[in-house]
Order: C-alpha cells, then sequence, then structure tokens
C-alpha cells in the first residue's frame, strides 16, 4: 500500500525523522494560507499523487511569497500530471503539500527495504542523492553503501557509523537519530520500503527528509489499522479495490479479452497463453480457492465493465476447487449479469467432465476448451471473431 | 480446512499421527488424535514432519513452535504472512535442523508414498521428473502435462509464492541433484525477486541433471503486485525476460508456452 509524501511525512515527524515545516492544501487559497503559515522565505508547492517524476512534470514549483504560492497551487491543482511512473493516462492532482525550502549543502540518497536475496532488511545510501537509484546502480555502484541489518538483532551503532562513513559524514548523531527513527518506523508500521530522495545536509549541518516515500505491507494490514486509514481511493483503480475487498486479485491491463483463474501462478500463464496466441489481456484475475458463487458473479461483473471488452477467458484447473461448483456459479452469472461477449471456459482437475456437461446443458453460448493450448487460441479466435 | 487435507493425506496413504489445535486438545478428528501444543504431539506420536494451515496472524509463532518441537519438516501452507514476520522466523531458522517449505504453497508430494498439503495427488504418477515450482496450480498445470505424456514425478515441491520463504528453488534444486531417482528437474518460476537468477548460476555450476522450465508473467506491468506476495517487478529488476536469459545461459530449455511444459522435458530428456 503507497501513501502521499505528505502523510509519509507525518509518520517520519511521530518517529523524530527531521522533514521541513510543510502543510497540506487542497485550494489555491488554503495553499496561500499555508505558505503564510510555513513561515519561510522560499517555500515549494508540491503535487501530491502516488508517483514519482513529478519535477518534470511541472508538479513541484518554488513560490517567494504566499501570493505566489496561490498562484503555483492554482496550476497544480486539477492538472493531469504525467510522468514515466503515472502512465500515459496521467494522474488528476488533487491535493498540494506547501512545504519551506531548505538550504541545500548536499543530496543523498537513504532508503531502507526489504532484501529479498539476502533474507535482511538492508539500508541502502548513496552519495548522489535526488537521481533515481537505479541509473547510480547502473552508472555508479561503488557509490552505493549497503548494509544489511538482522531483524532480530536490529539497527547497531555500528552499522549507523558505516553509513555515516559511507555518505562522508564526520557527525554522527544526526544520522543516528534519523536512520534509527527510519528504521523504527520501518519495523513498527511493517514498512517494505521507506524512500528518501533526496536526504539534505543543510549548510547548518542538519539531516533533512525533503522528499519520503513509504510503501507498506499489505499482508499486515490487519494490524495497522492508522496506516490502513492512510488509503486514498482516489489513487487506486476502483476494480482492484472492490476485487482486494473479497478476496480476488485484480490488475486491470489495456487488452480485450477478459480472464479469471484459480491460482496467481496459472492466471500469470494464462496471460501468457493469451499473449502467446497472439491476443491481448484485459485484465489478471486470481480467484483463488473460491467456489463461492457470489465471488464468481462479483468477479464476472468486475471484468465486464471494461469497455474494451472483445471476449474472456475462464482456467480453472480444480485441485480443491470443484469443476462443477465452479460451473453452477459461472451459469448463475451469465444469466444474471446477461453475457455480452463470447465465453471459453477451460475445465481441468476435480471435477471437470460433469462441469463441462453443466456449462454445455445450460444452453449458454459457451465455448469448451479441454487444454490449455486449446484455451488460448479460442479465446483469441473468439475476441477476433467478435471484432469482425 | 486442516481436517479435509489431512483425511485426503490419509487417503493417499501419508502416516497422518495427530493434529494441533490450542484448546483444542483431547478431541479426536478423522480418527486422528489432537494436541495443545507440538511439542505435546511430537512426544506422544513421533511425528518428524507437520503441515500448518494457521491464519496469518499466528502463522509464524506456529512455523517457530514446529521449529522449536525438533520437527526435521514444516510444511506452511498459508498466504498473507506478514514479510516482516517471515523475515524474523527465517532468522531463527538459520542453523536449524529443521526444514520450512512455504509459506503460501501447495506443499509436497510424493507420487504413492506421502503427501503434505493441498495437492491434488490424483494427477500425478511415480517418474523419474522432480518439479519445483513458486505457484500452487500452475505446479498442477506442469504436472498434468508430464503425466499424461506418460512421463511420472520423484516429488513435486511447491516453494510458496512468497517473497521470504523457508526453502529456495537452490536448495530444491540441490536435493534433486542428489537424489538417485530424479533424472530431469521441471522449473516453475514467475516474475519479482531474483531466485531464478540464482538457481541459474548453481544450475550452471552445480546440477548436471537436466533442467527445463517456465516462467510466468512474460508481459507483467512493472510495479503491479500480481497475486503473489513475491510477485511483484520493482526498480527494473525481477523481469520475466531476465529471469530467462539467465536460464537459457545456463543451458535450461525454457518453454515459451505454459502449453509446452512438459513437451519442453520430452524433447529436452527423450526416453523418460
Amino acid at each position: 500500500m503507497n501513501v502521499h509524501e505528505y502523510q509519509a511525512k507525518a509518520l517520519l515527524r511521530q518517529f523524530g525523522v527531521a522533514v521541513p515545516a510543510g502543510r497540506l492544501a487542497t485550494t489555491p487559497a488554503e495553499a496561500e494560507e499555508a505558505a503564510r503559515r510555513v513561515n519561510s522565505d522560499v517555500v515549494v508547492v508540491k503535487a501530491q499523487v502516488h508517483a514519482g517524476g513529478r519535477g518534470k512534470a511541472g508538479g513541484i514549483k518554488l513560490a517567494k511569497s504566499a501570493a505566489e504560492a496561490k498562484r503555483c497551487a492554482s496550476e497544480i491543482l486539477g492538472m493531469t500530471l504525467r510522468s514515466a511512473q503515472t502512465g500515459p493516462e496521467g494522474k488528476v492532482v488533487r491535493k498540494v503539500y506547501v512545504e519551506a525550502g531548505s538550504e541545500i549543502a548536499k543530496e543523498f540518497y537513504l532508503a531502507i527495504v526489504l532484501d529479498r536475496a539476502e533474507e535482511k532488511i538492508a539500508i541502502i545510501a548513496s552519495t548522489e542523492g535526488g537521481v533515481e537509484i537505479e541509473e547510480v546502480a547502473a552508472n555508479a555502484p561503488e557509490k552505493i553503501i549497503t548494509v544489511t541489518v538482522d531483524p532480530n538483532l536490529g539497527l547497531q551503532p555500528y552499522q549507523v557509523r558505516q553509513v555515516a562513513l559511507g555518505l562522508g559524514l564526520t557527525e554522527f548523531r544526526e544520522l543516528q537519530t534519523f536512520l534509527g527513527g527510519l528504521y523504527r518506523l520501518f519495523i513498527e508500521k511493517d514498512s517494505s520500503l521507506a524512500e528518501i530522495n533526496p536526504l539534505v545536509l543543510t549548510e547548518t549541518g542538519e539531516l533533512i527528509a525533503l522528499d519520503a516515500k513509504l510503501n507498506f505491507d499489505d499482508n499486515a494490514l490487519y494490524r495497522q489499522p492508522e496506516i490502513a486509514e492512510l488509503r486514498d481511493p482516489e489513487e487506486e483503480d476502483p476494480r482492484e479495490r472492490e476485487a482486494q475487498e473479497i478476496d480476488l486479485a485484480y490488475v486491470g491491463l489495456e487488452g480485450d479479452i477478459g480472464c479469471m483463474v484459480n491460482g496467481a501462478g496459472l492466471a500469470m500463464a494464462t496471460l501468457d497463453m493469451i499473449q502467446y496466441c497472439g491476443g491481448r489481456p484485459a485484465n489478471f484475475l486470481d480467484a483463488g480457492g473460491t467456489t463461492d458463487k457470489e465471488k464468481v458473479e462479483k468477479a464476472f461483473e468486475l471484468i465486464l465493465r471494461d469497455p474494451n471488452l472483445k471476449a474472456i477467458l475462464v482456467n480453472i484447473f480444480g485441485g480443491i476447487v470443484r469443476c462443477d461448483v465452479i460451473a453452477e456459479g459461472m451459469v448463475a452469472a451469465a444469466r444474471g449479469l446477461g453475457l455480452s461477449v463470447p465465453l471459453v471456459v477451460r475445465l481441468q482437475g476435480t471435477n471437470a467432465e460433469l462441469g463441462r456437461r453443466i456449462l454445455s446443458d445450460s444452453g449458454l453460448d459457451i465455448t469448451p476448451a479441454e487444454t490449455l493450448r486449446e484455451a488460448g487460441e479460442r479465446a483469441v479466435a473468439a475476441a477476433r471473431g467478435a471484432g469482425a | 480446512m486442516g481436517q479435509f487435507h489431512a483425511r485426503l493425506s490419509i487417503e493417499y496413504g501419508t502416516d497422518v499421527v495427530g493434529g494441533v489445535a490450542p484448546g483444542k486438545g483431547g478431541a479426536t478428528i478423522e480418527g486422528i488424535p489432537v494436541f495443545d501444543s507440538v511439542r505435546e504431539a511430537v512426544r506422544e506420536t513421533g511425528a518428524n514432519a507437520s503441515v500448518i494451515f494457521v491464519p496469518p496472524p499466528g502463522a509464524a509463532d506456529a512455523i517457530l513452535e514446529a521449529a522449536d518441537a525438533g520437527l526435521a519438516l514444516v510444511v506452511c501452507i498459508t498466504e498473507g504472512i506478514p514479510a516482516l514476520d517471515m523475515l524474523r522466523a527465517k532468522c531463527a531458522l538459520r542453523g536449524s535442523s529443521t526444514r520450512l517449505v512455504g509459506p503460501n504453497c501447495p506443499g509436497l508430494v510424493t507420487p504413492d508414498q506421502c503427501r503434505i498439503g493441498i495437492m491434488p495427488a490424483g494427477i500425478t504418477r511415480p517418474g523419474p521428473v522432480g518439479v519445483v515450482s513458486r505457484s500452487g496450480t500452475l505446479t498442477y498445470e506442469a504436472v498434468d502435462q508430464l503425466s499424461r505424456l506418460g512421463i511420472g514425478q520423484s516429488t513435486c515441491i511447491g516453494i510458496g509464492g512468497d517473497s521470504v520463504i523457508g526453502t529456495t528453488f537452490v536448495e530444491a534444486l540441490a536435493l534433486f541433484e542428489s537424489d538417485p531417482e530424479t533424472r530431469a528437474v521441471v522449473l516453475i518460476g514467475e516474475i519479482g525477486g531474483s531466485a531464478e537468477e540464482t538457481a541459474a548460476a548453481f544450475i550452471r555450476t552445480q546440477m548436471k541433471t537436466p533442467v527445463v522450465a517456465f516462467i510466468a508473467g512474460q508481459n507483467a506491468p512493472p510495479g503491479k503486485r500480481m497475486g503473489h506476495a513475491g510477485a511483484i517487478i520493482s526498480g527494473g529488476q525481477g523481469r520475466a525476460i531476465d529471469k530467462i536469459e539467465a536460464l537459457e545461459e545456463a543451458g535450461v530449455a525454457v518453454a515459451r508456452s505454459p502449453a509446452e511444459i512438459g513437451e519442453t522435458l520430452a524433447r529436452r530428456v527423450p526416453g523418460l
């Protein structure tokens, strides 16, 4: 789960991690008031969206007065911000964060992330702040310091010194407070990524988080109610959100063949199969180990919302899941919602034969398939036929 | 769910000797005695393996309890365990004699001998091919393709779809390499992380057994979690194409179509 910069900074403050003074605004008038309250010669008006690349896209502007802040906010609020991370459709900006400007002496990169390969918590730091860390990793990997922390031991002072020395800092106390606080936040809030880019060393020797990006482990939200409350539904695909609420995993894609599969790996493989046969999937949908009618209907309803839809492919390999129960759910869903596009169904595993019979007896226009290959080929043909 | 699968495993011939459900000790389910703790269950039954169906909030604790009771093999089916819990559990298990498989996995099957977990054993048949996979139902698809071609399996291991797992590809491959009954291996990977790349390095330098693979998610969009907690391309890392290249460079035959996993193996290792 992602949160906005202003929310991340509020959390950092809670953990004693220094951030510039700042206030949220949702109208130009609020931005003007915010600039006054922030009480700084220079303020920065920053678009609040769940994506990077805001600066280049015109979403970050400097203002030297409250009136100028108001003008900047009126330009940014309501704009559709497009960057490499937003995709071509961009994101509409609904909030801005008005922040005190900082006297920047140096810019660093600092992040805490779960290191899958090492199975530890990794602290990544670099003297090259304010740029994409992937570029630094590609062009100047020697400028990246990585320190791995055992989560059962916690962050040790010698490790903080390691990072400090790597960044060329001789004063350790500032970094101990900053990094110690960031690490505690990471652990206590079940974060999956805490990225400070840039981490600024000011002219007066303070360490401040000029930008902050925090992601949280979806699997831990059940025990992080305060974090879960920070969710911004306007930043999410409503279909993904609705699917999540009933234990379906859904990702909207660009194509025209809708999919429903039991199991994430098989679902990904089904998308691969469609593409291998020359088609384009409209969505990823893992219905999991579910067999109940309501979920099958909801899955269909989500898929049918796609305006580009030309065909639907259902691929079920039943282990615990019984194909006859899925078939009954599908027939009920198709009857209840009305099927506007061709439906190709491949059933395999437990009670597959019974499931196929239920579908053929239903009188609905359903194309059966036995193998994964047949499923892909028939779905692609159905989508092409529909377009003709 | 634990009860349902206990019965299926018993029917398959697995020696299921006890169940653990704190507070329900003394009961009998499916003819099996239930205990309040793993320690007690092990003491009373001599069990050497366990399978965990505990929901996410208590699952990591259940893993630690099982390891503490000295079990040699612990299989965790649970999906949704917080990553930090698994990280801590994994660190705590270092140096212990307990092997953890999973979490978020369907478990393992040695055809005609033993089933621990939720895999549909009916699609398997005994034979010379080891199967190791991050997926659940995609594993069934691959195993089904093999069985239909008359190619049987030595052991099928689902290692799970999470970021932090108990048994990695490399560990499973090492076991297959030293197993005299395994003459070929099918590896099913997916986007996210670098486990397949690490496996490729191991295959290139330490394996003689031929390996065939399929990597799911060849056109997955970056930054999106595709179902499994570990199936996400982030920071340019974890793309299917990079895994496929690494494996092919290590001499692995990688099927591009998921419908051709069985055929790819049959071509690569004729006469199985």
